[in-house]
């Protein structure tokens, strides 16, 4: 009896090992590999000799920008688009945040009727292609836009806003807003109400509270929204190509466009750099707020 | 709710359907500008249903998220299961972080990595083009796949690992007791997992962008082929029937979840261990 009934533990053991095969080959055929031949092609020549020119090409490459009064200036081409392209993504990122706490708090402590449509309607555009959404706002910000036309009729100023890094931004922040919606969303909805209400018993002020009590407990709410937000915002590049008018390069754009001009090794080589800063500024975050979920509790 | 919550969820609500508002509007425009409206009319939807390449890529999408939601569904809860009965620490660790690589990595070097790997053993065999249907539906599963697993993994989590010994100590093989046992349990996850994969494969564009090839054109990159030049309302007119049709989707799950609710609501209520708080 013992014997056979080890037997059968092994039998299904064995079907458990069995169904996770199929995942793990795919997994390392079509997640890992890959990865693997971003770095292989990152550091090869055409030829597939090894070389270090495309890593160097992106961090030492020289040119020249014209400023509006005349003078020019030598700049590293592509560290500063980096750059810009991490600067318009944080921006975004902190804006998102900002606008989707409040947001996100309403909703939680909404009635669950209530709830339930405002997910809904957050949803909604999420569902829709974010290539027409993005086109839409091109449509409303251009010059001779609804927007502008909407200023004309009022008697007020027009304003250029396509091709700035405004444009990009609230193209950014339209995009990717719901992805810090439901996060944080979703951690305050599970909030001890309890808590608030006897901070609030014990004399806390409306912002103590908030200080205090709410922002610690959302934190890892924040967390994954800041992440679920910066990615995408960092690696665009069409809401830059529509919004930025072609003005604004991202490190997107310039993957994007290697890839089209077929230089698949040096498209590899930013694709390396940008996935090692990610990582790297990932963990660092994921680090410090850790200490601070720690500190706070 | 307060007035003021009221007011600033509304100018954010405004704020993310204003280009929905547009595009249902423009979409009826007699003119061809996606700015000025100049009477209504129904042209664009007419020339949307005459215009061959756009149905094409349509089916096309269609094809491909049904296939790359089937396959993903049905190796991810197997991995699913698998996963959820790993006992070594290191190897669900291991598991955990290959299966969030492709969602925290940017689309676009995923993308990237897997059309240079096509590239790279599409050249080896000698081929001129590597990418078609079969090296998208790859891409698609598994940008797809993380998300059924995510999705099950909870479930199974969920449920009592006794359930299934108790049928196998009852005579049931091992297929048997996950089919009349653990499968149910787990069904609603494995459904949403599908209708996510689908959903997310309909509507990718940066993955399927790097990986197609070949003449094989879906939905979205037709769409950015389109915008690459001058846009007429026709899109709009395709963005506003894909608007209703989600809409449409969107209110049937609502129904079901409440339909199921109802199913659900006369079982008694479980009992649980009352918890004892202890004196502070």
């Amino acid at each position: 009896m013992n014997k056979t009934l080890s037997q059968e533990k092994r039998r299904v053991l064995r079907a458990d090992h069995l169904s996770l095969a199929p995942y793990t080959v795919w997994a390392v055929l079509f997640i890992l590999v890959p990865l693997v031949f971003v770095a292989y092609y990152a550091f090869t020549d055409d030829n597939f000799a090894f070389t270090l020119e495309n890593i160097q090409r992106f961090f030492v490459s020289t040119s020249t920008v014209f400023q509006e009064d005349g003078s020019s200036q030598e700049v590293r081409t592509y560290l500063l688009i980096f750059w810009r392209s991490l600067k318009l993504a944080i921006i975004s990122t902190l804006v998102c945040l900002v606008l989707a706490y409040p947001l996100a708090y309403i909703m939680a402590r909404a009635k669950p009727r209530t709830q339930k449509i405002f997910l809904t309607i957050i949803m909604i555009p999420m569902w829709m292609n974010f290539l027409i959404r993005t086109y839409a706002w091109m449509t409303i910000l251009q010059d001779t836009g609804i927007f502008n036309n909407f200023l004309t009729l009022l008697h007020l100023p027009n304003i250029h806003i396509i091709g700035t890094e405004a444009a990009v931004v609230i193209g950014m922040v339209y995009d990717y807003i719901p992805y810090m919606i439901l996060p944080l969303y979703s951690i305050m909805a599970k909030m001890d109400e309890r808590l608030i209400e006897a901070a609030r018993d014990l004399g806390c002020s409306s912002f103590g509270v908030l200080r205090r009590v709410i922002w610690p407990l959302s934190l890892p709410g924040v967390i994954s929204g800041i992440t679920m937000v910066l990615i995408p915002s960092v690696s665009t590049f069409y809401i830059s190509q529509k919004l930025g008018d072609g003005k604004i390069m991202l490190i997107g754009d310039v993957i994007e466009g290697q890839y089209v001009a077929n230089n698949l090794h040096f498209a590899a080589a930013i694709s390396f750099v940008l996935m090692v800063l990610l990582l790297v500024c990932m963990a660092v975050m994921r680090k410090l707020a850790g200490r601070r979920v720690e500190g706070g509790l | 709710m307060r007035p003021i919550a009221k007011f600033y969820t509304a100018l954010l609500f405004l704020f993310l359907f204003a280009p929905i508002l547009i595009m249902l509007v423009f979409s009826f425009n007699g003119g061809n500008s996606l700015s000025v409206l100049d009477g209504f009319s129904l042209y664009w939807y007419k020339e949307l249903f005459h215009d061959e390449d756009t149905l094409g890529a349509l089916g096309n999408t269609l094809i491909l998220a049904l296939c790359a939601a089937l396959l993903s569904t049905l190796m991810g809860t197997a991995a699913a299961v698998g996963i959820n009965k790993l006992r070594s620490k290191y190897m669900k660790a291991a598991m955990n972080t290959v299966t969030n690589l492709p969602m925290v990595n940017p689309e676009i070097i995923t993308g990237i990595s897997l059309m240079l790997m096509f590239v790279f053993f599409g050249r080896l065999i000698g081929m001129r083009t590597s990418l078609n249907f079969g090296t998208m539906l790859i891409a698609h599963i598994t940008f797809c796949l993380p998300y059924v697993i995510l999705q099950v993994l909870p479930k199974l989590r969920q449920m009592d690992p006794a359930l299934p010994e108790a049928a196998m100590d009852l005579g049931c093989t091992p297929l048997r007791a996950f089919a009349k046992v653990e499968l149910p349990e787990i069904f609603p996850g494995i459904l949403t997992g599908l209708i996510m994969s689908f959903t997310l494969s309909l509507d990718d564009f940066v993955i399927s962008y790097f990986t197609s090839g070949n003449g094989f054109e879906t939905l979205p990159i037709r769409i950015y082929s389109m915008t690459k030049k001058t846009v007429t309302p026709k899109m709009y007119a395709l963005a506003t029937l894909i608007f209703f049709v989600i809409l449409l989707l969107l209110l049937l799950t609502n129904l079901s979840d409440r339909s199921d609710k109802d199913r659900d609501d006369p079982r008694p209520p479980k009992r649980r261990r009352k918890k004892t708080h202890a004196p502070s």
